[in-house]
């Protein structure tokens, strides 16, 4: 039997574990998956002092309602999150960035993440959960990972193994900014496309389709017109890489994409703005900006300075 | 050879071994992808061979793009040796219940099925990659004459183990899956084992694939 534990109340839309991701298995058809925003899954561990690998909960839109029985632990919700927690006589309104202690029979009730994506969820402890290919991401498309790589349901348990003790009360200033301008490198078959089509892409602005998860974000927009050919031989693919198939509208690889694909590349966003870049909501307006790989790569080391004095300031 | 080296982004190398699809490109995307696997080169975190292109992924943390190329224009592979490979035989019903477009490649391809089985079974494939979903194979070469395109609305689910063929190709549905190749059969045999850590492929890039029909009655038997 284990004594500390969360029932799941409402599971949420789309709530899973997620960690660092599996590495060295594109070749055989395993994508990489872990969480989403990475920078908000670091700073979800960190507040609660757990190790940087350390799995976490991730939702989407809804998150989960969640009763606690158990010791006293620490939780951290990241993200841009609305969340209550319900303790004996008391409603208190969460704010994001900060620990908040749970207690047996303490309810936890993540409603909505404000116009963006995913959110997390860090417990100061280990959840028992089952690792493949030394990770427990779930990808729910292949059913690998925790759970038996599905997605959680409501009534389910979720066991904690141990609880670290030494978690402490932590806050962190620091707002979610958005972004509008995606910063692209050309892509592989960039000349595919028409001089008209390669202007749209670097010029025009795409809205965000409802059709878009945890494998890809479609674009809806003006259309890119190929004139070379509208496959390519199948090939490797990355996350952050936009496909444009038959139909001129763009696809962006994301985290549980397919290891392989045969539309043209046309090109990929740059590592700076993933983690921003997914949590953009259907509906909203982009436009692609390209920079050179110098430039992109610059842009990398400022966006990881940024991350790692955001983790310093959580002392 | 690679032929030319590209960024892919700011996190991957893209190395194009030419244009065309064949044995002999694919042998030397193989043999390039072995032994860049075998170095273990720090800040490496992906490798995906595919017929005619290698992407390595890496860890931009670690290193960069100018590093990795540099490594890998030094990296001495011998691609004279003989690559190393398993044959593998894989058991196919094509009972009417499972070779769900067995009709449509009649008309399209204009040969019985009786025909269509010929040119399939007891001949030998090569595995050029696998991926897309985890542990398909994609095993060439059909017979020029049994080349046809993919459906012109894909399935949403296909169900596990189907084999499918598509132009110069056949491939095995690992597990359920959307998909738009034209499906002739099914396997009893556990193609992707994801309870595996060390080695979940039964096929892997370079291997060769020998399909065996058999009877529905060896088919229901055959995980007893």
């Amino acid at each position: 039997m284990n004594k500390n534990y969360f029932k799941i109340l409402r599971a949420g839309i789309n709530t899973t574990f997620q960690d660092e991701g599996r590495k060295n298995l594109y070749h055989i058809g395993i994508p990489f998956s872990g969480a989403m925003d990475n920078r908000n899954y670091l700073l979800a561990n960190r507040l609660v002092g757990n190790k940087p690998g350390f799995p976490v909960l991730e939702f989407a839109y809804q998150g989960p309602l969640l009763k606690y029985k158990g010791e006293k632990i620490n939780i951290a919700i990241t993200g841009d999150v609305n969340f209550t927690i319900k303790k004996k006589d008391d409603l208190i309104s969460g704010n994001c960035y900060q620990t908040f202690s749970l207690d047996s029979g303490d309810e936890l009730n993540i409603i909505s993440t404000n116009k963006s994506v995913y959110g997390y969820l860090a417990v100061s402890g280990e959840f028992d959960l089952k690792y493949q290919w030394s990770s427990c991401s779930i990808n729910t498309k292949a059913n690998i990972g925790a759970n038996g790589g599905k997605k959680l349901e409501t009534n389910q348990k979720i066991n904690l193994l141990k609880i670290n003790k030494n978690s402490s009360s932590k806050k962190l200033h620091y707002i979610n900014t958005k972004i509008e301008n995606i910063r692209v490198i050309k892509g592989t078959n960039f000349d595919y496309f028409s001089d008209e089509g390669k202007k749209i892409f670097l010029e025009k602005e795409f809205t965000i389709s409802k059709l878009s998860d945890r494998m890809g974000m479609r674009l809806e927009g003006l259309k890119i017109e190929n004139i070379v050919d509208t496959n390519i031989k199948s090939e490797g693919l990355i996350k952050g890489v936009i496909q444009v198939p038959a139909d001129g509208n763009p696809i962006i690889m994301l985290s549980d994409h397919g290891t392989i694909g045969g539309y043209p590349k046309i090109g990929v966003v740059i590592s700076a703005d993933y983690d921003k870049l997914v949590q953009l909501p259907p509906g909203s307006k982009i436009k692609f900006k390209e920079v050179g790989l110098t430039d992109a790569e610059t842009l990398f080391k400022l966006y990881e300075l940024e991350t790692q004095n955001l983790i310093s300031q959580i002392s | 050879m690679i032929k030319n080296i590209s960024n892919l982004g700011d996190a991957a190398m893209y190395c194009d071994f030419g244009a065309e699809v064949n044995k002999e490109i694919n042998t030397q995307v193989i043999k390039y992808f072995k032994s860049i696997q075998k170095e273990k080169i720090d800040g490496i975190i992906n490798l995906t061979p595919s017929y005619n292109k290698l992407i390595i992924s890496f860890d931009l943390k670690k290193t960069n793009y100018e590093n990795i190329k540099k490594l890998i224009e030094k990296l001495n592979v011998n691609t004279n040796n003989k690559l190393k490979s398993k044959k593998i035989e894989i058991p196919v019903c094509t009972d009417e219940n499972f070779s769900l477009d067995i009709k449509r490649l009649e008309e399209k391809l204009k040969m019985n099925r009786e025909k269509i089985y010929e040119h399939f079974f007891n001949k030998e494939f090569f595995c050029y990659m696998t991926g897309f979903i985890a542990g398909m194979p994609f095993l060439g070469d059909l017979d020029k004459n049994m080349r046809a395109q993919r459906l012109e609305t894909p399935r949403v689910k296909v169900p596990k183990g189907s084999v499918g063929l598509t132009e110069q190709f056949a491939n095995i549905y690992t597990f359920e899956s959307p998909g738009g190749w034209n499906i002739i059969g099914n396997t009893p045999l556990n193609i992707f084992d994801s309870t595996k850590e060390k080695d979940p492929n039964l096929i892997n890039p370079g291997d060769t694939v020998v399909f065996q029909r058999i009877e529905k009655k060896q088919y229901q038997n055959y995980n007893e």
